[in-house]
């Protein structure tokens, strides 16, 4: 586990317990001095950076981006106060702290001390812009010239010539971040599909995502009835079993709890009868949609595609109605790994707040609540196997291929060709924008923007 | 090699110690070097009760015998227990 995971769950553990405490509001300036005392060692250049950097997390666990910041004297205190007062959460869900950034340089190609400048040059050879010399025995790249194709790279017999990287720009699969011409790293919100990649990718911890956990235990504090919608991914993020979880979450602050994977067990009902729809009215393409993320970069990036994109609404969008059903006045908080769902739940008016699984996972440890310890209880109404193995990559077609089985086989049916996309990268968006022109086989395309599908997302506790 | 005692190392699976990192401490048993192999005994454990009194910051703890280790990871486990085997061995 890296310093930047600890560091944002050491800090999510210490705002909660205070919070719940009731000592945050006296508290919360003070913590950044707690965790980085005078004497301390520092992580980044200072103490003080490190503080600042402290400061803006905590911002951000209050709902805040560093982008709002008007008065740079401004206390968390204040801002906890509109938290609380439910004046955070405005768009958009993730926020570039670009006090933390400075430490990455443009990505470029550059030559490292490795070349011995030898006789043949490749390098200069295969350059198609000519931005290559060799001066003192060493090739030099002319950095007016130079497009970073990376050609040099690959020819030089002594791996000499590196790409210095831009994590989050390299991480990016729809090019909507990177460095601005004030040398400061910005996120393009017209392009973003909020797949969370760039926040899992920075070295230096600035990109974070605006949390909603005040609000969420600011509501368990004033007695209101909370939920947890939580995500069939939730298998295996914590030691113990799914009975031991829910027992822990009623502990937690939560009054109910709702299997997403109830809402899986509606979408594959619906999606499949749509493929088959679809099918027979002469489609030749349909493509999952439960991944937020997916159905972002479809509608900003391959507007081709975004017909064949499966109408069916998500597994949260029907918990979320479920929930609201069956407790039309509580506060639905949707629980998983992912911060897409943050903003799929910004238009969804059955999902209030959403929590992450590291977030959960800091609001137990906080309450010093372990899971394994708990003694189960059997679920009134447990969710179908194949509902809950719909976070995996796949998970989505096995869930329709078994529901299809399990009814009557007709056939005239159109037979299920699926294909899969595990995991959104620039290659996968391109190999997409193949399937929306129908250049590639197969009538059912599952897409989930993270590999290995929602286990293996952003935000979720054990990867 | 089998009469010699094994020495027992539990995992902390309480949430803090999982949350900050226990989690990772999975595949210690896969990594254990070959001289280790037969002499340890992984197994994950109920909360050690060592994070409560709020130094919890230094979470995840592994117990190895008796003795308690802090920030637990797979080659700092792996050092103490070597150290151990060559101290003489068995369960201290």
């Amino acid at each position: 586990m890296n310093n930047a995971e600890r560091t944002r769950r050491e800090l999510m553990i210490r705002a909660i317990r205070d919070f719940l405490a009731g000592t945050l509001s006296e508290e919360i300036d003070r913590i950044p001095i707690d965790l980085r005392p005078r004497n301390a060692e520092a992580n980044r250049c200072c103490i003080y950076k490190d503080r600042a950097m402290l400061k803006y997390r905590l911002m951000a666990l209050l709902g805040f981006g560093m982008e709002e910041e008007t008065d740079e004297a401004r206390s968390l205190k204040e801002y906890l106060a509109d938290a609380v007062a439910g004046n955070n959460h405005t768009e958009p869900v993730l926020s570039v702290c670009t006090v933390g950034c400075h430490g990455c340089v443009d990505s470029h190609v550059q030559v490292s001390n490795a070349c011995v400048g030898c006789f043949a040059r490749p390098c200069v050879a295969s350059c198609p812009r000519q931005a290559i010399q060799v001066i003192n025995q060493r090739s030099m790249i002319d950095r007016s010239k130079c497009i970073n194709c990376g050609k040099c790279m690959t020819v030089c017999p002594y791996h000499a010539i590196i790409r210095n990287p831009l994590p989050c720009e390299d991480a990016c699969p729809v090019g909507a971040i990177g460095k601005g011409e004030d040398g400061r790293v910005r996120i393009d919100f017209s392009k973003c599909i909020y797949c969370g990649k760039c926040f899992r990718s920075c070295p230096f911890s600035a990109i974070m995502e605006r949390s909603a956990l005040i609000n969420i235990l600011d509501a368990m504090k004033k007695g209101r009835r909370v939920v947890a919608m939580v995500a069939p991914s939730v298998t295996n993020q914590f030691p113990g079993s799914i009975e031991q979880l829910f027992v822990a979450l009623k502990k937690a602050g939560f009054s109910e709890i709702m299997e997403v994977a109830h809402g899986a067990e509606l979408t594959t009902l619906h999606e499949a009868e749509e493929f088959f729809e679809r099918m027979a009215r002469g489609d030749k393409l349909m493509t999952s949609s439960c991944c937020p993320a997916w159905v972002e970069a479809a509608k900003r990036h391959i507007p081709d595609i975004v017909p064949m994109v499966s109408s069916t609404p998500s597994p949260m969008a029907y918990a979320g109605q479920l929930t609201r059903e069956k407790y039309p006045d509580a506060v639905t908080v949707f629980i998983g790994p992912c911060i897409a769902k943050r903003r799929e739940a910004q238009s969804d008016p059955n999902v209030d707040f959403v929590m992450t699984f590291e977030e959960l996972g800091a609001l137990l440890a906080a309450q010093e609540i372990d899971v394994i310890s708990q003694v189960a209880e059997p679920l009134a109404e447990p969710a179908a196997s194949f509902a809950r193995n719909f976070a995996r990559s796949c998970g989505v077609s096995e869930a329709i291929l078994q529901e299809i089985e399990s009814e009557k086989p007709d056939p005239n049916r159109t037979k299920i060709d699926e294909k899969f996309i595990n995991g959104l990268d620039r290659k996968s968006m391109n190999m997409l924008k193949m399937y929306a022109k129908g250049k590639l086989p197969g009538n059912f395309v599952e897409v989930m923007a993270c590999t290995g599908g929602c286990v293996g997302g952003p935000c979720s506790l054990a990867h | 090699m089998s009469d010699v005692k094994k020495i027992k190392v539990e995992i902390c699976l309480g949430t803090t110690c999982y949350v900050l990192g226990s989690f990772r401490l999975s595949s210690l048993e896969e990594q254990l070097p070959p001289n280790l192999k037969d002499r340890v005994e992984v197994v994950g454990c109920a909360c050690l009760e060592v994070c409560h009194d709020r130094n919890y910051g230094n979470a995840p703890f592994v117990r190895i015998g008796e003795r308690i280790v802090d920030n637990a990871t797979v080659e700092k486990v792996i050092e103490v227990l070597q150290e151990m085997v060559a101290a003489g061995g068995s369960n201290e």
